[in-house]
This record gives C-alpha cells, structure tokens and sequence, in this order.
C-alpha cells in the first residue's frame, strides 16, 4: 500500500473514536430531558451541569479530530 | 473543490520583519489577518460595553439590556459556583467570555477565525491554569497539593486516585484549548465542505443532478450556519464555566464540595 493511502486511511480511522463522543453527549442529553420531563422545576437550576458534561464528553472526541486532521494534513 | 482547510493559513498583510528574540532566536513577525481578526474583536469588545454603559439608565433600553444580560450571566455563574470569594475572579472570568465570543462570533461574518488557531485557544488555556496555579500558591502555599489527595479514599487505592487526580489535572489545559480549537475548526470545515457541494453542482459537474444536490448542500450551509452561531456562544460559555470551575477548586481548597 502506498504511504499516502494509508495516511488518508488511518485519519478516517481516527474520526471513528468520534462514535464514541457521539453516544456519551446524545445519552448527557437524553438522561437530561429523562429527568427534566419528570422535575420540570428542578430543570433549570440544572443546565450549567448539562453544558460541562457535555462540554467533557465532548472533548474526547475533540481529541480524535484533532489527530485525525493532524494525521490528514501531515 | 476548493481546499476546506485553506481558510486556516495565517497570512501576512504587511511586510514580514525578522527580528532577533533573546532565549527564543530569529522569528518572523507581521502583522497578519489572525493579528487583524483578534483586534477586531478586542475594538468589538471594549465599543460594545462602552455603548451599553453610556447612558445608563435604571429601567435599561435595548442596548443595555444585552449587555447587563451576558453580565449577570457571568456574575451569577461565578456567583453560584465560587460564592462569597468570587466576586474577585468575575472580571478575569467576564474578560475571557467576551473576548473568545466577540472572535468565535467575528469568525462567522469575517473569512479569518482567531479562536481556531491553537495558538490563540493555547495561550488562553495557559493563562486558566497559570491564574489557578497562583491562586493556589498564593492562597494555601504546599497545602495546595492537598488537592490531588481527594478525602473519604480508602488508604488501598489512595496512590493511584492520587496520580489519577495529578495527570486530569495535568491535561486540563490541553482540553480546554483542544475543546475551544476543535469545536471552532470542525463547524468551519464542515461549512465550507456542504459549500464546496453546492458550487460543484452549479458548475455542472454532474449534469442535471446538481438541481437537487444544489439545493440539498445550500440548505445544509444554511442550517448550518445557524448551528455555529450556537455552538460560538456555547463554546464560550463552556471556557467560562470551566474556568470558573477550575478556579472554585483552589479558591475553597478541601471545603468546595
């Protein structure tokens, strides 16, 4: 295999570790709107701690993108 | 179609000056468009808030309303998470919200966004943890190592929770400066990729095809153009909140949770 291709290769590998940031944000979410919908009044105090976690989840993933483009334009 | 990640390339406006750093050596300056971008959003800032407290009134207009809005925001942030000691921190915590918002949100109308170098969100993060290393210092001297020794850990597993706590602590910074960088790079490469779609498809690439797929990837940059704005604010409210909380564990060493 050329080395080329499979630098292009291993960065589209790389974005995979995105999944992973994709279900532990959509599962912050949907836990949230789980419990807002039961507590509607406690809801809002709860919204600067659904950002960071999301915000923490995320991240990880950031991580992979990032190697990914480093991989990419390497 | 035209390079996604050509919009990142730093470009002098001026003539580039070699000048002669101590401890560093040669480096090449200029004043260029992330020079420019940066500026801008500074000149942003201070005009903004000028505006917003000239004529301050005790029912506010529309004006002032904005800009006591993001103020109270901030301060009842920091309010809530630091508490009586945070009144000292909230214009370090308001400086850095308004200025990574003013160059995410400048990044959407220029061609050229500051906050997605990571050399601009790098220096931001190492400012965070450099304020919190001092705070640290300063406030509780070598009890500020207490921080890595969380209490209520049975003794058995005490050294790997301890080195556990030391190297999250360690990586802090590089996650906030990867976080602010990755969130702002993705949403501008994504953008220009669906607007790369729409201009290959007007250029007849792909004969009659292109009617759909044209209308397809120009309601995509559409949507999400709207999605950045978004995700411009939430980034800088993330940094604040972050920060803030990053500075909350030092401020009330042992007794902020």
């Amino acid at each position: 295999m050329e080395a080329e291709a499979a630098k292009l290769i291993g960065a589209g590998l790389a974005m995979t570790g995105m999944i992973g940031a994709g279900i532990g944000v959509g599962n912050i979410f949907g836990s949230f709107l789980t419990g807002a919908l039961r507590n509607p009044s406690a809801a809002g105090s709860q919204i600067g701690n659904l950002f960071v976690g999301a915000a923490l989840a995320e991240a990880l993933g950031i991580l992979s993108f990032v190697l990914g483009i480093l991989l990419y334009s390497a | 179609m035209a390079d996604p990640l050509h919009q990142f390339q730093i470009q002098p406006l001026t003539p580039e000056v070699v000048v002669d750093v101590p401890l560093i050596g040669q480096q090449t300056i200029a004043f260029t468009n992330s020079h420019l971008a940066m500026t801008v959003a500074f000149g942003m800032v201070v005009l903004f808030l000028t505006l917003v407290t000239a004529g301050a009134k005790v029912v506010p207009g529309r004006m002032q309303a904005a800009g006591e809005t993001l103020f109270g925001m901030i301060d009842g942030l920091v309010d809530s998470i630091i508490g009586h000691d945070g009144r000292k921190l909230f214009p370090f915590v308001f400086t850095i919200f308004l200025f990574i918002l003013a160059m995410n949100f400048l990044g959407l109308f220029l061609s050229f966004t500051a906050t997605s170098q990571i050399a601009v969100t790098a220096t931001f993060g190492v400012i965070t943890i450099l304020m919190v290393l001092a705070i640290g210092f300063i406030k509780h001297g070598v009890k500020f190592f207490t921080l890595f020794v969380p209490s209520g850990v049975p003794w058995p597993v005490l050294p790997f929770v301890v080195i556990i706590e030391f190297v999250s602590f360690l990586l802090r910074p590089v996650t906030l400066t990867l976080r602010l960088f990755g969130n702002m790079m993705g949403g501008h490469v994504a953008l220009k990729v669906f607007a790369g779609f729409a201009v290959i498809a007007v250029g007849g690439a792909i004969g009659w095809l292109g009617v759909p797929v044209f209308i397809l990837s120009l309601g995509m940059t559409v949507g999400l153009t709207a999605l950045e704005f978004l995700v411009a604010f939430l980034q800088a409210f993330v940094f604040a909140v972050l920060t803030t909380i990053y500075l909350n564990d030092v401020v009330n060493l042992g007794h902020g949770h």
